[in-house]
């Protein structure tokens, strides 16, 4: 990938801008798909101390007193212009590396939480997460082929989601879906931060 | 442990075990916990002492000399980030980088580069 973000010239570059959008939702929903659609997918390796349940699946044979395990993350980097840039991560699915998402969190400009209609409970965490820490979030419904098409409606009511959260409806596959979505959630945490005083500290870090 | 620190280093001891021996054991980095989009840039015109500083210290220095996320450094360096962060903090107590912090998006001084950011993606 190319550093656009940066001076060739030799000239002091100026102050670097860095936003950081999370991509989440549940496992298979599309998170991947999504980060790569719109941008270079780079894994980014994590090591974590080892809990009880992912010792039941992670075989251990052969490795011994292994205390940490291996969490990777997509993400991705989309150059608006020099110095300034956003950052995609797509937050691990699984619960059990529910205590990453903090590090993540810390600093979000939001989030997309992509839904799969098929399995619509899978993402009721993370809408959970973001709404409990005011961190602003998009609902993406990712329209899998073969798939009973809902109503946004019916995802809001079934997820029971404020009417002023947006829902879309897209396909992580394609480029310009993926960016509709990211457009809709930047819009979405601008008018919060221009919104009611309460709201304008959302994605803050939390100490 | 205080195994001597060449003898970890050998190259037999393989790419799982390399990246911890050459932190020396450390999993957590002295001083504040850097986020994964602060931007690192190498400080031009000084050079790191040898002896010190590990071969992946300098991997690090020829990585950031253009402005470089820890994410990315980590990626490039197909290294687990906790020991990116800790090779950054050594290299930060030498003084050998400097750290530019993300600000937080409801602090950027212009709401106006949020603005930005949704036409830029438009254009994508």
């Amino acid at each position: 990938m190319a550093y656009a973000g940066s001076d060739r010239s030799g000239r002091p570059a100026g102050v670097p801008v860095t936003i950081k959008i999370l991509i989440a939702g549940g496992f298979g929903a599309g998170k991947t798909t999504l980060v790569g659609s719109v941008t270079e997918i780079r894994p980014l390796r994590t090591e974590e101390p080892l809990s009880e349940p992912s010792t039941q699946v992670d075989n251990l044979q052969g490795v011994e007193r292994k205390t940490t395990t291996t969490v990777a993350l997509d993400f991705g980097r989309i150059t608006i212009r020099d110095n300034l840039s956003l950052y995609l991560f797509g937050t691990p699915g699984q619960e059990r590396f529910w205590f990453m998402w903090d590090e993540l969190a810390r600093g979000a400009l939001g989030a997309v939480v992509l839904a799969d209609t098929r399995r619509l409970a899978d993402c009721f965490p993370s809408v959970d997460y973001f709404e409990q820490r005011h961190i602003p979030f998009v609902v993406a419904v990712n329209c899998f082929e073969g798939a009973r098409r809902y109503r946004p409606d019916s995802v809001r009511k079934a997820l029971d989601l404020e009417p002023e959260i947006p829902i879309i409806m897209c396909d992580a596959r394609y480029a310009s879906s993926g960016r509709d979505v990211l457009v809709v959630l930047v819009e979405h945490a601008l008018q919060l931060m221009s919104g009611p005083p309460d709201r304008a500290t959302a994605g803050l870090p939390s100490r | 442990m205080p195994t001597p620190r060449d003898r970890w280093l050998d190259e037999e001891a393989g790419p799982v075990v390399r990246p911890y021996a050459l932190i020396r054991g450390r999993t957590r980095p002295s001083g504040e916990s850097l986020d994964l989009i602060a931007i690192i840039t190498a400080v031009r015109g000084v050079r790191g002492d040898p002896v010190e500083l590990d071969p992946e210290h300098f991997a690090v220095l020829r990585l950031c000399r253009l402005p470089t996320s820890v994410a990315e450094l980590a990626a490039d360096l197909n290294l687990p980030l906790g020991v990116v962060r800790i090779l950054l903090a050594d290299l930060r107590e030498r003084s050998l980088i400097s750290i530019h912090h993300p600000i937080p998006p409801a602090r950027l001084p212009d709401p106006r580069i949020l603005r930005e950011v949704a036409d830029g993606l438009r254009r994508l």
